[in-house]
């Protein structure tokens, strides 16, 4: 890097900073310990608090709730190395994301590389500023984790597509406007070959959504049915048939997200957070030398793997990334949080354990711990990111 | 700073691993070995590395040095962890050049680093004294005797002690064993009345000694930094080595894991290609990720370095804990899927594994840093 490119760097670092120090409200710098912390935007969503309002209009206006998108898709148009000093200067004091949203981490990314011109000026616009929530219809009930089995089907009716089927796992389709979804469109293709990707609204009529009941006692996921969803062929992205590619692509971005997921969590060290419960020795030690241990080791694991995803987004803007690297990060990401929610269950011990009280926040550490345990399975479990890993990046035999 | 390489350190180590594979593959140490050569490494080779400018990567310009970083040194550190070649390079060059260039004076300073920047001076830090890397436990005396010191006390685990022309030795002037008050760093000469000097033939085939100090007379000018308060500068330059190791560690994982790759796609067994079964697979797939994890984590702490080595201390610690345990997960599986080939002298698998071992115990092992962190945390 030369040093006028250097000097405007620090330029802008400093410029962010101020801009960051003069707009992020103070409650907006602290780590979200509820889902009525985190904004995911749409049609019907509602602000849980005026300083979640402030400061994400004041970032939707900057374009930073996508720094990198281009400007005219409602994006900050900053480049890898400016968003990276952004991502800093927000880590550093502790700001918030000011969105959440699978258009911005799963469907925007594949629109920018597949979408058409339409496509990206219909769509990408309400992402950037939390106008629609998107979800995804992937999974099926028989295509878990052998995805390309899909048999939801999608027949040609003129101008349209009429969808008829059923997904599983769908992420808040209860309170999603539009969905992204994988169909056969060539039922006599080979199993990868004959499937699309298409877009459309889940006012749609024809569309139902049933939450599931999970382990935790929430209901993140949903079944969706489609009985006979008319939509028209222009929503589909990409090539008709085509759109494996497109899931594919879309996946990696899925993976990246759930491996960062963890970091998201929880602020303070977790060996403090265990102290608390646990109490300390004379030296002011954790009172448990075997728990120590895991934590010190989790730790370690821990600070590698926000290295090894830094590392990766510097290859992948370097163009030197592996394109399965992200299920390398979802495999491990995912084992590790859930190593991080073992902890806390341990060191929570009794107090770990209530489900309704006031005290507990309603049980907010089990049901986050049980949560956890979706982690490596969702997105592809761990054994197909390991099988993953060992053909595509290994390059070991075998089919 | 980018976690990737830049375009010179890419330079740099296409040229260290042209040289390196070509005139030291793992078959140079097996010989070095086989043939008990007292020297442990080679001295030609050493040449070549001082005109190549290694020798002097870490020391400044003005001293005869190329004046790079950490993230160099790590880049020729990791070379050399892929073949396993014997080299003066951590001792002298990363490690003793650090503790002169940081805490040397004037004089020291140019009396010593252009002769290791040319490959005349060879140098090494004695430190360890149990039988596991405590530096603040200590204990070699050295008191206070007329215009200098005399030290008595021993070391081991002095890497390259048998052939060095310089020790550095870590001494207690003051305070007990345990202490960060009252350690205080020497500079020896081998030859000094008093040294005994014993080498140590390693699991590993590298360089290693036991030095004992009976009533050595040194005089002032010989201290490297300030009486009583090396704690911090030992504290540097130990990080600057462990850094260095941790980067050899990475090379030496990722060799023994790209042999092993190979052996699953050409071992047939059962009618199969072994890298077909999945129970292989994913043990395989596991570790490739632990060592991409491992090299990020290294990378970074390297950077850190470069920043600000008393900053750096924390990056450190993960790097080393990570590469320990990475590099003892990688031998052990490169030994097992090779099966009974892997225990054979005659294949080279081993020497990985011993070397493994080595460089973990080599200023601190993953249970050391793993416990600095903690303590660090403040938990």
């Amino acid at each position: 890097m030369s040093e006028t490119e250097n000097a405007e760097l620090e330029t802008f670092r400093n410029e962010t900073r101020a801009w960051l120090e003069a707009n992020c409200p103070p409650e907006m710098r602290k780590p979200a310990t509820s889902d009525a912390d985190v904004f995911w935007g749409g049609r019907n969503t509602k602000f849980s608090s005026e300083p979640q309002r402030i400061w994400f209009e004041r970032m939707r206006d900057k374009g930073w709730t996508v720094p990198d998108w281009p400007r005219e898709y409602g994006g900050g148009g900053l480049s890898a190395a400016e968003h990276k000093v952004l991502r800093a200067e927000m880590a550093k004091m502790g700001a918030r994301p000011p969105l959440s949203s699978f258009g911005i981490w799963m469907l925007g990314p594949a629109l920018l590389k597949y979408g058409n011109d339409a496509q990206k000026k219909e769509h990408l616009p309400k992402i950037a500023a939390g106008e629609i929530r998107w979800c995804q219809g992937y999974s099926e009930p028989n295509a878990g984790s052998d995805l390309a089995s899909l048999q939801t089907r999608a027949e040609s009716d003129g101008d349209d597509f009429v969808i008829t089927g059923s997904k599983i796992w769908t992420s808040y389709a209860n309170y999603a406007d539009w969905i992204f979804c994988l169909v056969r469109t060539d039922p006599a293709a080979k199993k990868h070959d004959g499937i699309s990707f298409i877009l459309f609204d889940m006012t749609s009529k024809g569309v139902t959504t049933k939450p599931i009941l999970l382990i935790s006692g929430y209901s993140p996921f949903c079944e969706t049915f489609f009985d006979g969803v008319r939509v028209p062929k222009s929503h589909v992205v990409g090539t008709v048939n085509r759109g494996w590619d497109v899931a594919k692509y879309l996946l990696q971005h899925e993976r990246a997200m759930i491996s960062g997921m963890g970091e998201r969590g929880v602020g303070r060290p977790l060996g403090q957070i265990a102290a608390d419960s646990v109490g300390t020795d004379a030296l002011g030690r954790l009172d448990d030398s075997m728990l120590r241990g895991k934590i010190a080791t989790f730790d370690v694991d821990e600070a590698a793997l926000a290295a090894c995803a830094e590392r990766a987004v510097d290859l992948a803007k370097a163009g030197q990334a592996h394109p399965a690297f992200s299920s390398a990060m979802k495999y491990y990401g995912t084992e590790l949080n859930k190593r991080r929610y073992e902890i806390l269950m341990s060191a929570g011990g009794v107090d770990a354990l209530e489900w309704e009280s006031e005290r507990s926040r309603q049980g907010a550490r089990p049901r986050a711990w049980l949560r956890t345990k979706a982690n490596s399975i969702e997105g592809g479990t761990t054994e197909v990111m390991l099988g993953i890993v060992a053909k595509r990046i290994l390059d070991l035999p075998g089919a | 700073m980018a976690l990737v390489l830049t375009e010179e350190q890419s330079m740099l180590r296409d040229s260290a691993r042209g040289l390196i594979s070509d005139k030291a593959p793992v078959s140079h140490l097996r010989h070095l070995r086989d043939a008990k050569d007292p020297t442990g490494f080679s001295k030609e080779l050493w040449h070549s590395f001082a005109e190549m400018g290694f020798a002097g990567l870490l020391v400044p310009e003005e001293f005869g040095g190329s004046g790079l970083g950490h993230v160099e040194a790590g880049v020729v550190m990791e070379e050399i962890g892929r073949t396993l070649m014997p080299s003066p390079f951590l001792a002298t060059s990363v490690v003793a050049a650090s503790a002169l260039a940081r805490g040397g004076n004037a004089a020291q300073k140019s009396e010593y680093l252009p002769k290791i920047s040319n490959g005349s001076l060879l140098a090494t830090l004695a430190i360890d004294e149990g039988a596991k890397h405590r530096p603040l436990q200590t204990s070699l005396q050295a008191v206070r005797a007329g215009n200098g010191f005399k030290l008595s006390g021993a070391k081991a685990l002095v890497v390259d002690g048998h052939v060095a022309d310089l020790l550095i030795v870590a001494a207690r002037t003051a305070g007990a064993a345990g202490e960060r008050d009252g350690l205080t760093l020497f500079l020896v000469n081998p030859k000094a009345k008093g040294v005994a000097i014993e080498r140590t033939v390693m699991v590993d085939a590298h360089n290693a000694a036991r030095i004992e100090l009976a009533n050595v007379e040194v005089n002032a000018d010989s201290v490297l930094g300030e009486v009583d308060q090396g704690a911090a500068l030992l504290d540097g330059v130990l990080d600057i080595g462990r850094g260095a190791v941790a980067a050899e560690m990475v090379g030496l994982s990722e060799e023994v894991f790209n042999r092993t790759v190979e052996y699953l796609k050409n071992r047939k067994q059962f009618g199969k290609l072994i890298g077909e079964f999945q129970a292989l697979q994913h043990r395989a797939a596991e570790l490739y990720v632990d060592i991409e994890i491992t090299r990020a984590a290294t990378m970074k702490a390297l950077q850190a370095l470069d920043a600000d080595v008393a900053k750096a201390a924390s990056s450190v610690a993960v790097a080393k804990a990570r590469a320990g345990t990475t590099a003892t997960r990688a031998v052990q599986e490169g030994v097992q899927m090779h099966g009974g080939m892997g225990m054979t002298d005659q294949f080279d698998i081993g020497f990985f594994m011993k070397r493994a071992r080595v460089c973990e115990e080599l200023f601190g092992d993953a249970n050391y840093h793993t416990e600095q962190l903690a303590r660090a945390r403040g938990y």
